[in-house]
């Protein structure tokens, strides 16, 4: 247990970050030992949020256990309902109409443009730059008017059933997508003027929480975070589920590993994202948008294990059945612990205000870590 | 040398503020581009989508009938033990007993507007509804009884 407040024999301060910071997204709670300014030592505390999300699973049907897991990830609930409905179908072998899976992806890039808008917000108001964080707002409530024709939610839809979609497509949604898509290409440039070619900005990220190839890859980190420090692991390129390996995109990676690389990696990533939606929703097949099911869903005796990329990394959802209608053990490898755990190594002799510059760059999901 | 990379950086700064300057400069005089909407003030114009989903409700007819039959679908669908049925047994004319509910029973408290009892009902009674508005002050208020009064099962569904 470590004091709430004070000093160490050393003589270091020892503080609290959170778990109530405006700086850090929710419950997280940080102890810093500092020197002075400088940081000693990062210690995350986890457990404000944690809802024993695996343990309910446990007792839930393989219909009813994708909602609560909308509840981890929020701002990719989409691609966790995707992962969970993924493993659903791997272990009894349902085959997704085409249509599904176009609607999926859709909805995962989606998705994926909307959690970088909240997080490309937030990182600039951690930095103090608090009008960024409205211009983000305005294209992702485009997306989640979206959201709400279609799913019927705006953050946890529950819209991925084993064997495709609950609902079909809205009507609109097409025409919805496509003016999106013509908004945020006429704003994106306002994102490089507001915030990426600030010098004040360039100068608070550059050299800041720098990660090396070797320790992104010991630290299991995965997403932009470590791309940002040229570890190739996209799962949609290594790993191809759903249609991805017919698409034409490229995964984003740089070299240089610190807090500016990981902004520029999610940025690009965006316009990847674009680029997906662009060439998906003129193409969707008409056809099922659900494959047929039995109301009650049987696994057989066995292990899963299905992997997709969310916002933030590599999720991974790790079924064990015994071949009844609810899991014996379910585990999720959530992209946020790992991509936390970095923190301290990152910020490590860095002064107390570059703390929230590395930190924000991780864009941590506290529920997601906790669950 | 010092001096000059000192003034380089003062201008740099001050040129990317202004950059950032000029854009909010350029919302402040476009009006029609603002999209912040009055809430709670433009509740009369408020449009909401029709599948967005904020209570679960059970639709009658101007007879007030139903289409419930009190198959428990939903309830067994239900992850969060949001719904309970409640069954009695009316007497048909030919002497016969005929089962049909006599309360539905939604804890709105408990629900998570996942979806899944409006996709297991097989005879489509229930469905959502878009009201959002959904605080009380009393909890109790939160359970609710979806059937209404006097009402009975439309002719015709089994």
């Amino acid at each position: 247990m470590v004091e709430e407040i004070g000093t160490n024999t050393e003589g270091d301060l020892i503080i609290n970050v959170g778990p109530q910071h405006p700086a850090t997204h929710g419950v997280l709670h940080l102890v810093l030992t500092l020197s002075g300014e400088t940081i000693k030592k990062v210690e995350p505390h986890l457990g404000y949020i944690h809802r024993s999300i695996e343990k309910m699973c446990e007792s839930l049907s393989y219909r009813q256990f994708i909602y609560v897991t909308s509840r981890m990830d929020y701002l990719s609930s989409h691609i966790n309902n995707h992962a969970c409905a993924l493993t659903v179908e791997k272990a009894m072998q349902i085959e997704v109409p085409q249509r599904a899976q176009y609607i999926r992806v859709i909805m995962d890039e989606l998705t994926r443009i909307a959690s970088h808008e909240l997080w490309w917000g937030a990182m600039a108001m951690d930095l103090g730059a608090f009008t960024p964080f409205f211009h983000a707002f305005r294209e992702r409530e485009t997306i989640t008017d979206i959201m709400e024709k279609t799913c019927g939610a705006r953050l946890t839809m529950n819209y991925m059933v084993p064997g495709g979609v609950m609902v079909d497509l809205h009507p609109d949604f097409q025409k919805d997508v496509k003016s999106f898509i013509q908004l945020y290409k006429s704003k994106f440039e306002e994102y490089n003027e507001l915030v990426t070619g600030n010098i004040i900005f360039q100068n608070r990220m550059k050299g800041i929480g720098i990660l090396s190839k070797e320790d992104a890859i010991s630290y299991g980190c995965s997403g932009p975070v470590a791309r940002a420090s040229g570890v190739h692991c996209d799962i949609r390129k290594l790993y191809p589920y759903e249609i991805y390996s017919q698409l034409e995109f490229d995964e984003i990676l740089d070299t240089a590993g610190d807090s500016f690389a990981r902004y520029m990696v999610r940025l690009k990533e965006m316009q990847q994202s674009i680029r997906i939606v662009e060439q998906l929703i003129d193409n969707i097949p008409e056809g099922e948008f659900q494959a047929k099911t039995k109301a009650v869903l049987k696994l057989p005796k066995g292990e899963f294990y299905q992997r997709v990329e969310t916002a933030r990394g590599e999720l991974g959802v790790y079924i064990v059945s015994e071949g009844g209608t609810t899991p014996y053990r379910i585990k999720f490898r959530s992209p946020g612990f790992s991509n936390l755990s970095a923190l301290e190594h990152m910020v490590k002799g860095l002064k107390i205000g570059d703390l929230v510059a590395a930190m924000g760059t991780l864009d941590l999901v506290i529920p997601d870590i906790d669950r | 040398m010092f001096i000059k990379d000192y003034i380089k950086d003062v201008y740099g700064a001050v040129k990317s503020l202004l950059t950032g300057m000029r854009m909010t400069g350029y919302y402040f005089t476009h009006h029609k581009e603002i999209i912040t909407e009055q809430y709670p003030d433009n509740r009369a114009t408020l449009h909401l989508a029709e599948r967005f989903r904020g209570e679960v409700v059970m639709s009658h007819d101007e007879n007030n009938e139903h289409a419930c039959t009190g198959c428990s679908a939903c309830e067994i669908a239900c992850p969060n033990g949001t719904i309970k049925i409640i069954n009695k047994f009316d007497i048909t004319p030919e002497g016969k007993k005929k089962k049909a509910i006599d309360t539905f029973v939604y804890h709105l408290e408990l629900c998570t507007m996942c979806n899944l009892c409006v996709q297991a009902c097989p005879t489509d009674a229930i469905k959502m509804a878009q009201n959002f508005e959904h605080s009380v002050y009393d909890r109790s208020k939160l359970t609710k009884k979806l059937n209404k009064d006097g009402s009975k099962l439309r002719e015709g569904i089994e």
